[in-house]
């Protein structure tokens, strides 16, 4: 974008070309097509799924609104929203002790580390392939879901949680330091107050985070409104696949409204 | 809420000194009885069978036991291409999200686009984006384009849009007026006040957006195979099928590596270029 052809009148050039630049998108752009090459995209396939996908749409809309199937879709959603609530709660319980003893303010370096090791480990898959694991150990069903986003939570809040306090302002901790304080009272007076804004914020964002991924764990076993999707997308029941879609999408709307009333509440 | 929001009332003689107005205290408890509720409600109505839960802990250890030794001859066989294949997935949705999220942020941004119409439809393009998971837009793309690296690679593009262009409308929001104004003045098309104007203050957002999509990307790309579009999930979801854990143990040690690379990698690319 930054390259734009030079103006000719003027024999100073206000914007240089940027060799550099230019090779590096004109490498950018080779590979993607050899990228597209390897992973056989080509246009012919490409044009012969818009003519797919036409048909394809065709068959999603109208959505089923038909009585058995809204009771069926109802039932997988309340379960998604369960889990996705019981997911959000525990995992907060559980991510304030071990952000807590990953902030290197507050504890030492040594204690830390194993505060970070948690969340790293937490973190570094993916739902679904964490619910998968779930799902062998205690079986099919909602539980496996909840443990699933359980963990995800902890990697996400902890992680914020930590960095919250580290970036606090150490005054106030002092202050109440200087007084004689516990550290239960240090952490009570000093550092809650200053971060619970910023922590009911991330946590209201894992809430909607947990209720898209509760969606989505039931493909795998983990319970949830997941299965009853991907029933009727193999069962080619296309039409109910819109009608799910759609009040998934309107659930997480609702909480994302939710969400943000909440995080004006704490601000 | 530290230092504490005051509410001095009226007459100075009967002064009380509160930390939160009546209708703040009104929305904190109403906040909490609703939260505690969702959570007995959730608990009450909630089906967990307890007899499951027992023996969670022999039956991990029995995945445990299955998965090891790892089956690494398997690799070479049936996990490196699948990996390379996520890679370019990632990479190439990213992109495609880049190319797809500019103009719909650019529509999204009050200060470029002055149309409130248009400024809506770009905001319910980019809510809808992020609304359907990106497991979900596979399983749409799969069934119009087939199984395959495609789909993929449109289902990471159509999840990243809503990030991108939320992300980068705001930051086009956050642009200082001056330098455009500067450039309006001298009679500047649109395409160089956006160009010469915009962009400059945009482009550091604009490159960490992309690295951080690119990151979650990854491992998003990395699951994707489980409804068939492409990717090393391919290869995890055929091993979980016939139960070779030793295979599935390897697939998630890949997995677990390429994320542990990628995270390297972008911490050490964002502190080069911002």
């Amino acid at each position: 974008m930054s390259t734009a052809a030079p103006a000719a009148t003027s024999t100073r050039e206000a914007f240089l070309p940027n060799w550099p630049r230019r090779f590096a998108f004109i490498a950018l752009a080779l590979y993607c097509l050899y990228a597209m090459s390897t992973l056989d995209i080509t246009w012919d396939r490409f044009v012969r799924g818009l003519d797919q996908g036409a048909k394809f749409l065709d068959r999603l809309w109208p959505p089923n609104f038909a009585p058995d199937k809204l009771s069926l879709m109802s039932e997988g959603l309340l379960e998604s929203v369960q889990i996705a609530i019981l997911a959000t709660a525990v995992g907060i319980v559980i991510s304030i002790p071990i952000g807590l003893m990953s902030a290197r303010n507050l504890v030492p370096v040594w204690v830390s580390w194993i505060g970070r090791v948690i969340i790293a480990i937490a973190r570094s898959f993916h739902p679904m392939i964490v619910a998968i694991l779930f799902v062998k150990a205690v079986g099919f069903g909602a539980l496996a879901g909840i443990l699933a986003l359980i963990v995800s939570s902890i990697g996400f809040i902890a992680k914020l949680f930590a960095e919250a306090i580290e970036e606090m302002n150490m005054k106030q901790v002092e202050a109440v330091r200087a007084t004689g304080a516990s550290w239960l009272n240090v952490l009570f007076m000093g550092v809650i107050p200053q971060v619970v804004a910023r922590f009911v914020g991330f946590s209201a964002y894992q809430l909607d985070s947990n209720l898209r991924n509760s969606t989505m764990v039931g493909i795998v076993g983990g319970g949830g409104i997941g299965a009853t999707l991907f029933t009727a997308y193999q069962r080619f029941d296309y039409d109910f696949v819109m009608t799910i879609l759609l009040a998934i999408i309107a659930i997480i709307m609702v909480s994302e409204l939710l969400s943000s009333w909440l995080r004006k509440v704490f601000q | 809420m530290s230092a504490g929001a005051t509410t001095p009332a009226a007459p100075m003689a009967t002064r009380i000194w509160e930390r939160f107005t009546p209708q703040q205290r009104m929305g904190r408890f109403a906040t909490y009885l609703v939260v505690v509720a969702a959570i007995v409600w959730s608990f009450r109505q909630i089906e967990i069978i307890p007899e499951f839960l027992y023996d969670a802990p022999q039956q991990s250890w029995d995945l445990f036991q299955r998965m090891w030794p790892i089956d690494w001859a398997y690799y070479p066989k049936g996990v490196h291409d699948a990996l390379i294949e996520t890679f370019h997935i990632a990479t190439l949705g990213t992109l495609l999200a880049l190319i797809l999220g500019f103009p719909i942020a650019l529509m999204a941004a009050k200060n470029i686009t002055k149309s409130t119409t248009l400024n809506w439809i770009a905001q319910f393009l980019l809510v809808a984006s992020r609304s359907v998971n990106s497991l979900i837009w596979a399983l749409l793309f799969v069934a119009i384009f087939g199984p395959g690296a495609i789909a993929g690679v449109l289902a990471i593009g159509f999840r990243s849009i809503g990030f991108v262009g939320k992300l980068l409308a705001e930051a086009f929001e956050e642009a200082r007026p001056g330098p455009i104004e500067a450039l309006t003045s001298t009679g500047a098309p649109p395409l160089s006040i956006l160009s010469k104007g915009y962009w400059p203050q945009v482009e550091p957002s604009f490159w960490s957006v992309a690295l951080f999509r690119w990151d979650i990307n990854i491992r998003e790309s990395a699951i994707l195979g489980l409804v068939g579009a492409g990717g090393i999930g391919v290869a995890l979801d055929s091993a979980l099928n016939n139960l070779y854990w030793d295979q599935v143990g390897l697939i998630l040690l890949v997995i677990f590596a390429i994320v542990i690379v990628t995270e390297f990698v972008t911490s050490y690319v964002r502190g080069k270029i911002i």
